[in-house]
């Protein structure tokens, strides 16, 4: 099984969304080093804007996560609602 | 000569306040908790206050609500001071865009004049109960207990504050001070705003903080909101032509939605607590609503006259189901 993974820089904006996406991914590892914080998922990882909103009490709009993205690997599929990484395997 | 980089990772040696780790773990806290949790003064309140030796300066046990952790009562929007002056200052923006877009195309004076005349009858002495609203607000923020519920009620006081505002700005914008002279006095001598009146003077005087804040943030408003700005506004003066009294109070109807948000959230949480407190809840809810509804009946008369029961119906029905999501049945 491949593995997609998704980084985000380490601040105090990436921090709910980090907690949303450990929310909506039980298999999900995280990797936190310095400045920048790397998500490893099992072929399939998945965003969901209203987990992300429950974390930070207000509307999200998921383009707001390439303001801290830093890199990504996997096919990816964004609708409104959700945003997700995956292998076509 | 060589150099070789290397990474070190640095942990911190905390990564928050002890009470926050306390609270939610060894993590570091959202600014939310930080300027939020445990800010309640509890502890070494020296002397009781000379206005009521029976209770502490602050004091869990004004109301008849019992939490074991008042700051259960969390805020679903997280609205600290920063994100709260943000967002409403964006929303703030935008309505005054809408006055303008409204004042300078002279859209007021397009609209019918017999629709332009309901537009002040209902919406001008709801200024005063705005006021009341602040009021209210403001005493839940004093007497009640743990920030994270006071501090969001105190919010919400502001923002009443905002509504009458606005509320006076449309009575200016159409009827120029006459207006507000009209409000004031139907206000006072109107037969249709007596119950209304009599209603928030009623409230201004309760001491529970909790029961205040079922009176007025659940009952009243939950039914003044969607009765005024959705079916009055939005609905009946839209259709008959004057939307651009519906721009000039969309900061009313969206507020009501984002508040709405954080009111259920309150009453679902101190519901949830006990069997006690949501028996309370419920007689509360159930008493003042039925009164919201009989003092607000006459107001929508004025708009709607004939269908104003229907009206009023529907929306207590939907009320009602609101609060049965909240575990409250009425």
């Amino acid at each position: 099984m491949s593995t997609v993974f998704i980084a985000f820089q380490a601040n105090e904006e990436t921090r709910p969304i980090i907690d949303a996406i450990m929310i909506d991914n039980p298999e999900a590892v995280l990797h936190r080093d310095p400045a920048m914080v790397k998500i490893n998922a099992p072929s399939h990882l998945v965003i969901r804007k209203a987990t992300i909103e429950d974390q930070i009490g207000r509307e999200y709009d998921l383009q707001e996560l390439q303001i801290n993205l830093i890199t990504l690997s996997g096919y990816v599929d964004e609708t409104d609602d959700t945003f997700t990484l995956h292998w076509n395997n | 000569m060589q150099i070789d980089l290397h990474t070190l990772s640095i942990q911190p040696l905390r990564q928050g306040f002890d009470h926050l780790i306390r609270r939610f773990g060894d993590k570091p806290a959202s600014r939310y908790q930080e300027g939020s949790y445990d800010i309640q003064a509890a502890e070494n309140l020296h002397y009781r206050p000379t206005w009521d030796p029976d209770q502490e300066l602050y004091d869990a046990s004004i109301t008849a609500i019992v939490m074991q952790d008042w700051y259960a009562l969390k805020d679903p929007r997280q609205f600290y001071y920063s994100t709260y002056t943000l967002t409403r200052a964006r929303q703030q923006d935008t309505a005054e865009a809408n006055f303008d877009f409204v004042e300078s195309r002279g859209l007021i004076d397009m609209v019918p004049a017999e629709l332009r005349e309901i537009a002040l009858n209902v919406l001008v002495p709801l200024r005063h109960t705005a006021w009341g609203a602040n009021q209210n607000n403001a005493f839940i923020c004093g007497y009640g207990f743990g920030t994270t519920f006071t501090q969001a009620c105190m919010f919400h006081a502001m923002d009443n504050l905002g509504v009458a505002q606005y509320l006076s700005r449309v009575g200016l914008l159409i009827g120029d001070t006459e207006a507000l002279a009209a409000g004031k006095d139907a206000w006072l001598n109107g037969i249709e705003w007596q119950e209304l009146r009599r209603y928030v003077e009623d409230t201004l005087v309760l001491r529970d903080p909790f029961e205040l804040f079922v009176a007025q943030n659940v009952a009243l408003d939950g039914l003044l909101y969607p009765l005024v700005y959705e079916q009055i506004v939005d609905r009946f003066l839209s259709s008959q032509g004057a939307s651009s009294v519906a721009m000039l109070t969309l900061f009313m109807s969206d507020w009501f939605d984002e508040t709405r948000k954080w009111v259920d959230s309150v009453v679902r949480i101190a519901a949830s607590e006990s069997d006690a407190n949501r028996d309370l809840i419920q007689q509360w809810t159930a008493k003042w609503s039925h009164r919201a509804s009989v003092a607000l009946r006459p107001i929508v008369q004025l708009a709607l006259n004939d269908s104003a029961d229907d009206v009023i119906t529907k929306e207590l029905v939907s009320f009602k189901a609101r609060m049965k999501k909240n575990t409250i049945e009425i």
